[in-house]
């Protein structure tokens, strides 16, 4: 009915290969897109953008890089926080460094730096695999909080060893700094996430994309079939940590202000992405944004209804939030392995054929 | 369907839960789970059983009820930030954060919304220096006047000279407990002591290599700067390896009871400063049990009053509505804005007269806040550890920081963060 393909004719490769083949899909996309870039402005308040709509776009960003090394090339890591952590360091430099530059550069060349970064712990994946590369990477996750705690010229020697952003612009609007305003932000943030979405979605589905699921799916026949592992695996570690620092400059820069490494990039943030891609879905890219919008948006969801709504003492509230989380997770889980994007294509699969299933 | 009637109930519920527009709103940034949920739950009861007390006893602040709405923020960065947004609609007076990271935080957001914080004995130190700093409050004082206590005391328990000695600080390894190390070592240039520094990685449980290096080295004074569950295990720790307890001195939060009763008999000589008094021999705990506590209003069990951290809790509270009288005394309407409530704070002056009127005689040393100082007095007084009695016994008096050197870091911090935030400090003449 709504998902039907009759009458829906491609007349080129180019129409047949598209992100959304179906009409009906891409007149959907679209709709979204108009919303969120043209309807949130317009009804955004402080609190559903700092609390509520940055993250989870910052988030987003930052399940889709990991998704590209985990759910793509199979490439187990436990290194994202130490990653962030590099993008917002990267990011903080930067700003001090060079005060003129423009802030959207700042946060790609943060991510730049992180894929350098990135690159240097994907090097270990040339040689082990699993729950080993799992290890290696946590030991970037830990040697990297260890090394921004440690030396004094990443926080420019500031008596606290906090990094605070100061006030960038971008087009005259302030995106950086408490004067920034929550559209400003919002919007800022979603261009940066649409345009890294738009890419991580067509670099999947090339050649470099397909090189990594040929590595995900088994090396040695990749191998066979001329697929280079090191410059697959190289690569996804490059793009991932690309993203996931842009993820980590955006989460200082934009979303907090000020950021201590070891609570703001400690390993439950790690765990954190890591639970985004796996309860959205492993190797792909819509499963990355439900991922985040579960882990971001559900618990501030809960809380406003048990504290806010039903009056709940704080605490209590609070205990319940991880039990029913921890349920939920479980439950999602058992009824769809593959993830919510998994759930999402069973639907969709159901609604092309409804009202008629044979 | 069931989403959406969900959602729905959940606006009406966040629509029914903000107050009315006439009530002066404290909100309470509290964390009741987590790591430092021990220290954190006698605050918030502290906090929220002395406006039960206002509202109950006297019917509000002038007149005007008190609301304290309460968000957890589990000492953590990103829900603080959630907090802080959620509450600051409902007309928030001030905001007491409680953690240094939150306020590190909050100080650019409150800035730029006009709101003023508070950050009683924590947060930026530089804070003090009100020319640059204008809605943000550190009185009593600043942990930089709570490192200068702490050699003064150990200067004193060491006949009149630290020539020589060694000082290691065993610090949470984070804003909070890097704060003292400036501080600490500039003194050493002055008093000629040797500082060690050994810090605690968050949340602080896993402290074994470094009370293994106190065994080796034997330093002569043992500072610790920790929170929560960190108090308890170096209390602990510092017990098993037979560490002298009167020379192992926390700062004025690593020392209340849940940080010291687990380890028993062993922690008896602790040592910790503090800038409230302790126990319950006050007259206002009176009017707590008449009007809170027998109504059955009190926040907590009722198991902490009286405790260190409720003490505090309680005299941020105080200080919240001192300051909040002060601004309608100063302005004339008894339902003041953010901004009436921030002239309040500046103007706050507590004498030991208003404290005994306020049932609280000797609770704490007198204050005066001005605009070119928001840190108060700077006094605390050293408390100890009676394992036996289980009680907390100040044995000195409020003792005054030595300003000299404190004054000179916090201008240059202060003058740093004005020159990159681009603040031009403001005369207070």
């Amino acid at each position: 009915m709504f998902y039907r393909e009759a009458g829906d004719f491609k007349t080129s490769y180019a129409a047949d290969g598209q992100t959304f083949p179906i009409a009906f899909d891409r007149w959907r996309y679209y709709a979204v897109l108009a919303v969120a870039f043209l309807a949130i402005p317009l009804f955004i308040t402080e609190y559903s953008a700092n609390a509520v709509l940055i993250p989870f776009l910052i988030w987003s960003i930052i399940a889709i890089g990991l998704n590209i090394l985990t759910g793509y090339c199979g490439q187990v890591s436990l290194g994202t926080g130490g990653f962030m952590a590099v993008g917002a360091y990267a990011s903080y430099k930067i700003m001090t460094a060079v005060p003129d530059l423009n802030i959207l550069f700042v946060v790609l060349l943060s991510g730049g730096v992180t894929a350098a970064v990135g690159m240097l712990f994907g090097l270990p994946s040339l040689r082990i695999k699993g729950f080993y590369l799992a290890v290696a990477t946590l030991a970037a996750q830990f040697f990297l909080v260890w090394l921004f705690n440690r030396v004094p010229w990443f926080y420019n020697y500031s008596a606290s060893g906090q990094i605070t952003t100061q006030e960038r612009t971008v087009l005259g609007f302030a995106v950086t700094g408490p004067n920034a305003a929550p559209e400003a932000k919002y919007l800022f943030c979603l261009v940066i996430l649409f345009a890294m979405a738009w890419v991580a979605r067509n670099l999947t589905r090339g050649r470099l994309g397909r090189s990594w699921m040929a590595i995900r799916d088994m090396d040695i026949a990749a191998e066979i079939i001329g697929v280079n592992p090191l410059r697959a695996k190289l690569s996804a570690f490059a793009v991932s940590s690309f993203f996931v620092g842009v993820g980590g400059a955006l989460f200082f820069s934009v979303y907090l202000g000020a950021v201590e490494v070891g609570e703001a990039f400690g390993i439950n943030k790690s765990f954190l992405a890591l639970f985004m891609i796996i309860i959205g879905g492993l190797g792909s890219i819509f499963g990355s944004f439900a991922g985040a919008a579960f882990i971001v948006l559900l618990p501030v969801f809960l809380k406003n209804v048990m504290v806010g709504g039903l009056g709940w003492p704080t605490d209590i509230a609070a205990h319940f939030e991880f039990v029913i989380l921890g349920a939920l997770i479980i439950v999602f889980l058992i009824l769809e392995p593959h993830g919510l994007a998994a759930l999402w294509r069973t639907v969709k699969e159901k609604l092309r054929l409804w009202p008629f299933p044979h | 369907m069931r989403l959406k009637k969900m959602a729905t109930l959940a606006l009406a519920g966040v629509m029914g839960a903000s107050p009315a527009l006439a009530d002066l709103v404290f909100p309470s940034l509290s964390y009741r789970t987590g790591p430092f949920a021990a220290s954190g739950i006698p605050f918030a009861d502290g906090y929220a059983d002395y406006f039960t007390l206002l509202n109950e006893r006297d019917g509000g602040i002038g007149g005007v009820r008190v609301q304290v709405p309460e968000c957890e923020t589990a000492y953590n960065t990103e829900k603080g930030v959630e907090c802080y947004e959620a509450t600051k609609g409902l007309g928030a007076l001030v905001y007491q954060p409680l953690s240094t990271g939150i306020t590190y935080q909050l100080i650019p957001k409150v800035t730029a919304d006009g709101i003023p914080m508070h950050s009683m004995g924590y947060g930026r130190t530089s804070a003090a220096d009100g020319t640059v700093f204008n809605w943000i409050f550190n009185y009593p004082g600043t942990y930089w006047d709570a490192a200068a206590i702490m050699v003064q005391h150990a200067k004193d328990v060491s006949g009149g000279s630290l020539e020589g000695k060694t000082i290691a600080l065993l610090y949470h390894n984070s804003a909070y407990g890097k704060e003292p190390i400036r501080t600490l070592e500039e003194i050493a240039k002055n008093e000629g002591y040797n500082l060690t520094l050994i810090p605690v990685d968050s949340p602080g449980q896993e402290q074994k290599s470094q009370w293994l290096q106190i065994r080796r080295e034997r330093p002569d004074f043992v500072f610790f700067w920790g929170w929560g569950v960190m108090n308890q295990v170096a209390v602990q720790e510092a017990a098993n390896i037979r560490y002298p307890m009167e020379n192992f001195i926390g700062v004025w939060w690593s020392g209340a009871e849940p940080d010291v009763l687990p380890a028993g008999q062993g922690a008896h000589g602790y040592k910790s400063v503090n800038f409230t008094g302790v126990g319950t021999g006050f007259p206002i705990f009176e009017d707590i049990q008449t009007h809170v506590v027998d109504k059955g209003l009190a926040a907590g069990d009722g198991q902490s009053i009286g405790q260190v951290q409720y003490n505090r809790g309680l005299y941020a509270a105080m200080l919240a509505a001192e300051a909040a009288r002060r601004a309608q005394e100063i302005h004339g309407v008894a339902d003041i804005t953010p901004a009436m409530m921030r002239d309040g704070m500046e103007a706050l002056e507590i004498t030991s007269a208003r404290m005994a009127e306020l049932g609280l005689p000797d609770f704490a040393p007198e204050i005066t806040v001005t605009c070119a100082n928001h840190s108060g007095p700077g006094k605390a007084l050293v408390q100890q550890w009676d394992a036996e009695a289980k009680v907390w016994n100040a044995i000195t008096d409020f003792m005054t920081a030595d300003r000299s050197v404190i004054d000179v870091l916090v201008k240059e911090d202060s003058a740093a963060f004005a020159a990159e935030s681009g603040i031009t400090p403001r005369s207070c003449n």
